[in-house]
């Protein structure tokens, strides 16, 4: 990992990937080791993301750790104008490790530059969110048993998903055959695609679920934005196309999980959650061993 | 007689560095890159000279001045064509070519509006994919910048 911070999953070699995610694996068992208990670590989140945020309070409060930190910009001095720079100088004293997110891209790798303690990147604008990558993997291998060789659908935005260009550009490492739904407006971007013919990797696109999904080891769904849309007719004509329901799973395959980032609007029909394929929840509780796992090795605990 | 008229439109140096094949359009920025506008020693400009390869090129002597290849490589961003003749008792007595160097500090700006250089005061830094049309991809948001985006800062 570059200096000892978490920016970009690019950053990680697969040793290092496959080394957190055996860590991971030991927190789902024991989370609550008081590992943080003299720790201060600081959430900054210099725009809101609840989910992102509870996670990481999650997994620092289970390991013990005592958390400073500002929820949104407006209740910092960020909004009196204050550089990044300042900001990281500033709060890199009274911590042991920062955990940032910002709307502007780049910031979390200048940050890691200014700081003296390890930056964790909780999505730095459309750039990167390591840590949701991290949890997606765990969340696969441990629903698949191993990484090598997967079929993985991947649904939607396509085009602006930050998540889905960072799974895919992990799971690359593994073998993997894509196959990408979503409309004409928010097709999987041409560089994501240029990068699998190099590798040698299959990928196919479609505009529609069929009986196509009955290949999948993971359908991966995100949400379709209307502000994604030049023309909010084109938006009206898709909106319904890309929501997920239970009927449609009936003949997936068994060991076929349907994942989600969260917040999901109706992407996925309220039907699937009582389905076993469904693991969505389970995914985000993931979330929690994996940032455990990513924290304590880049304090150097673990 | 055109000829003859060309050749005196710069005068010759005793010592020093001459940079050739520069696009006439891109002079001010090889100036800029190079910090020429702030050293002492004399230097002549020629611009908009006839040039087959270019349309119109121009042309710098520098009196004394000698460049490490990491300096002046710099100016291949602007000046992929350019041509280096080093100066000795008004004879050529090395000739090379710029090449575009590998990564990138400073001289060019961010294509991406989101992207914290340009937000922050923070020196630009890139990585170069391409070299032969130039593509940069940022340090900090990973995004690319190609040739016909770049600007000079
Ligand atoms: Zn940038």
């Amino acid at each position: 990992m570059n200096n000892k911070s978490l920016v970009s999953i690019d950053d990680i070699s697969t040793e290092e990937m496959v080394s957190i995610l055996d860590l991971a694996k030991e927190f789902e068992k024991d989370p609550g080791q008081n590992l943080l208990g003299n720790k201060v670590i600081a959430t900054l989140f210099f725009e809101p993301s609840t989910r992102t945020r509870l996670s990481f309070e999650s997994a620092i409060s289970r390991l013990g750790g005592k958390i400073v930190g500002f929820t949104d910009a407006s209740s910092s001095s960020v909004t009196k104008g204050e550089s990044l720079y300042d900001t990281i100088r500033t709060v890199n004293n009274y911590s042991d490790l920062i955990v940032m997110r910002h709307p502007i891209e780049g910031s979390a790798r200048l940050a890691s530059e200014i700081s003296d303690v390890p930056i964790v990147n909780a999505g730095d604008g459309a750039n990167q969110h390591p840590t949701q990558t991290m949890l997606d993997l765990y969340s696969i291998r441990k629903t698949q048993g191993s990484l090598d060789n997967l079929n993985i659908f991947l649904v939607g935005d396509l085009k602006y998903g930050r998540t889905v260009h960072s799974l895919l550009m992990a799971m690359s490492r593994w073998n993997t055959t894509f196959n990408f739904i979503s409309p004409e407006e928010l097709k999987m971007p041409v560089e994501y695609k240029l990068y699998l013919d190099k590798l040698g990797l299959k990928y196919y696109e479609h505009s529609d679920f069929s009986d196509i999904i009955n290949e999948a080891d993971i359908i991966y769904m995100t949400r379709v934005q209307k502000e994604r849309f030049s023309d909010p007719m084109e938006y009206e004509k898709v909106k319904n196309v890309y929501v997920l329901r239970n009927s449609m799973l009936s003949n997936t395959k068994e060991n076929m999980r349907v994942l989600h980032p969260l917040p999901r609007v109706n992407e996925i029909h309220t039907d699937v959650d009582a389905n076993k394929k469904s693991y969505y929840f389970e995914q985000a509780l993931n979330g929690v061993f994996t940032r455990q796992a990513i924290l304590t090795r880049l304090l150097g605990l673990k | 007689m055109k000829e003859t008229k060309k050749q005196l439109s710069v005068s010759a140096i005793e010592n020093g560095t001459v940079i050739d094949h520069i696009p006439a359009s891109n002079l001010f920025n090889v100036i800029q890159i190079l910090g020429l506008d702030k050293i002492d020693n004399l230097i002549t400009f020629g611009t908009n000279l006839e040039s087959k390869k270019l349309g119109r090129k121009a042309i710098i002597k520098l009196a004394g001045i000698y460049f490490e290849d990491d300096d002046i490589n710099r100016i291949a961003l602007v000046a992929p064509e350019a041509k280096l003749n080093i100066i000795k008792d008004y004879e050529v007595v090395e000739k090379s070519i710029v090449k575009v160097p590998d990564n990138i500090a400073g001289i060019a700006k961010c294509v991406n509006p989101k992207c914290i250089t340009n937000f922050e005061d923070v020196k630009t830094k890139f990585k170069v994919v391409s070299k032969k049309n130039v593509a940069l991809k940022c340090h900090y948001c990973e995004k690319i910048t190609d040739q016909e985006h770049l600007v000079i800062v």
